[in-house]
């Protein structure tokens, strides 16, 4: 179970600004548990963008958008409509951001920052890895996470330690900063790399106490008080 | 004069690099400041090079500011989270230190505690931001500070690269630590002056002042070593081909240094030297060079 919140609306507008079509997606997955990207809320952010003047030319909400291979064969039949967006909002985690984004040559904003639950999140055996760090980037990052696919969690650009786009570390992993300048510039989005990152806020990584007493959180609970006898 | 004025007034700077040892003992560091003195605009101080833990640079500064020399502090984001570092950053002022440098720093599994746990809460461009905001007497959140700091901050660039993707990177990033406040930068080792300057001229516009840095040959296998390990370090094989035909390899290595400063002063506006190990050698290479 990965945990994510709808960022706030403004953010979300910013991302979307100078944008008409846009096409929108959720996962029936943690985010419809997480209640940030469900069916519920995708048309719920539906009307908001039509609200504020923007032509959402689709929606669809796949289980699970983190699966790279179920991403694709789902949009496929949708390939017209998803070629004449400006860009698609993609309501869920971090993973599931980054699966489209690499399976979709298209401007994928995130819509949601993923929080940290401090604790196992299970076995996921896709590429994209998720920090949960609570402020979502892949704005600015072409959906490819700067805190994990680089080594040292760098937030506004490479460090000069690369060698033929691998990672100081190691020679066999992938310099994540020259992986985000390629698909930056494959969805001719190279000025995103000019933005100045201020320093992350690391409080908000853990979930707010609000957080916690909705839906599936509160259920956890009532299950810990009520035991079956 | 300090290394500020000699920038400001476009005067060639030449910084040396000192590199603080494992443990005390500070004979060493106090041998180098004097036969420095003198002979180099300053003196710059490595945060544990390599991720090997060695006496700070902070207190080295200290030292080398009491022998009559001008220290500029390197600061990495590896070991500190945004506390400790601006914490230091008001250390270095009350001691008197006008320089810092603000670097990412190597990843600690390269050094020599593996198992340590790395920082990295702020980058190096926003250490820049973080030090122009004390210099304007807030800290990193907006509280006021009780006085405030005046440090002269510098960056490092990656002027030689291998792929398309690390040359825009490095001018991209580059330009954010020019908005954020950088007033010179220090480069990689530069041993091909054509390819450098080729660099330069994409970096004419940016109007700060670069110091190109130099490292002396010391072996045909550290050529080799380099080539092979040190990213953005390209010798050419001309050079290490007149090493390996070298009767006296440290006078060649020496010479080569010489002679790439003799050429570089017409490009760019210092070097940085950085000796390792060979820092009682510096007077005499830049004897060499005619500085
Ligand atoms: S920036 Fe990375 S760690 Fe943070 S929420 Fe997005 S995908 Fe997760
Ligand atoms: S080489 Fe690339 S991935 Fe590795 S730490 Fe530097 S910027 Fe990050």
């Amino acid at each position: 179970m990965i945990v994510s919140q709808q960022k706030p609306l403004e953010e979300i507008l910013g991302y979307l600004d100078g944008e008409d079509r846009i096409f929108i997606l959720g996962c029936n997955g943690c985010a419809e548990a997480s209640g940030s990207g469900g069916p519920a809320q995708v048309a719920e952010m539906q009307s908001i963008l039509e609200e504020n003047g923007k032509n959402v030319i689709g929606s669809m909400v796949i289980d699970f958008l983190c699966q790279k291979a179920l991403v694709k064969s789902r949009l496929r039949p949708r390939t017209e409509q998803v070629g004449a967006a400006d860009s698609i909002l993609i309501m869920t985690c971090g993973l599931g951001v980054q699966a489209v984004a690499a399976s979709v040559n298209k401007i994928c904003h995130p819509a949601c920052d993923t929080v940290n639950i401090g604790g196992s999140r299970g076995e996921w055996k896709g590429k994209e890895r998720c920090l949960e760090c609570g402020e979502c980037l892949l704005e600015y990052t072409g959906g490819i996470c700067p805190l994990t696919a680089c080594t040292k969690g760098l937030i506004n650009g490479a460090c000069g330690g690369a060698s033929n786009g691998k990672c100081e570390l190691d020679p066999e992993r992938d310099c994540g900063w020259e992986l985000i300048y390629e698909r930056l510039k494959q969805k001719n989005q190279l000025d995103k790399l000019k933005i100045l990152i201020p320093p992350k806020d690391y409080s908000k990584m853990m979930p707010s106490p609000k957080m916690m007493s909705t839906s599936l959180w509160a259920l956890e609970q009532i299950d810990q008080e009520e035991k079956i006898e | 004069m300090s290394l500020r004025s000699v920038l400001e007034s476009g005067k060639f700077a030449i910084t040396a690099e000192v590199g603080p040892l494992k443990g005390t003992d500070i004979n060493e560091i106090e041998e180098v400041a004097e036969l420095l003195l003198g002979r180099v605009t300053a003196t710059n101080v490595t945060d544990q090079q390599s991720s090997v833990m060695r006496l700070g640079s902070l207190a080295t500064c200290h030292l080398l500011k009491e022998k009559g020399l001008e220290p500029v502090f390197q600061m990495t984001c590896r070991d500190r989270n945004r506390l400790a570092l601006q914490s230091d950053l008001l250390s270095a002022h009350v001691l008197g230190i006008e320089n810092v440098l603000a670097l990412t720093g190597d990843l600690p599994s390269l050094g020599d505690h593996p198992q340590a746990k790395p920082v990295y809460d702020l980058d190096s461009v926003q250490l820049l931001w973080a030090i122009n905001r004390l210099n304007e007497g807030y800290d990193v959140v907006g509280n006021e500070l009780h006085g405030k700091t005046d440090f002269f901050p510098g960056a490092v660039v990656t002027p030689e690269t291998d792929t398309e993707a690390k040359l825009e990177l490095q001018l991209i990033k580059m330009e954010k630590k020019i908005a954020v406040g950088a007033k010179f930068f220090q480069t990689q080792a530069v041993y091909n002056v054509d390819n450098f300057a080729k660099f330069m001229k994409r970096v004419e516009g940016f109007g700060v002042p670069i110091l190109a840095g130099v490292i002396p040959l010391k072996s045909v296998g550290m050529a080799r070593f380099m080539n092979k390990n040190v990213s953005g370090v390209f010798v050419p094989e001309e050079l290490i081909d007149k090493m390996a035909k070298a009767e006296d390899k440290a006078a060649t290595g020496m010479d080569i240094a010489a002679n790439l400063i003799k050429e570089l002063k017409h490009i760019c506006q210092g070097v940085h030297l950085m000796a390792i190990g060979w820092e009682k050698r510096v007077p005499a290479i830049l004897d060499a060079a005619g500085l």
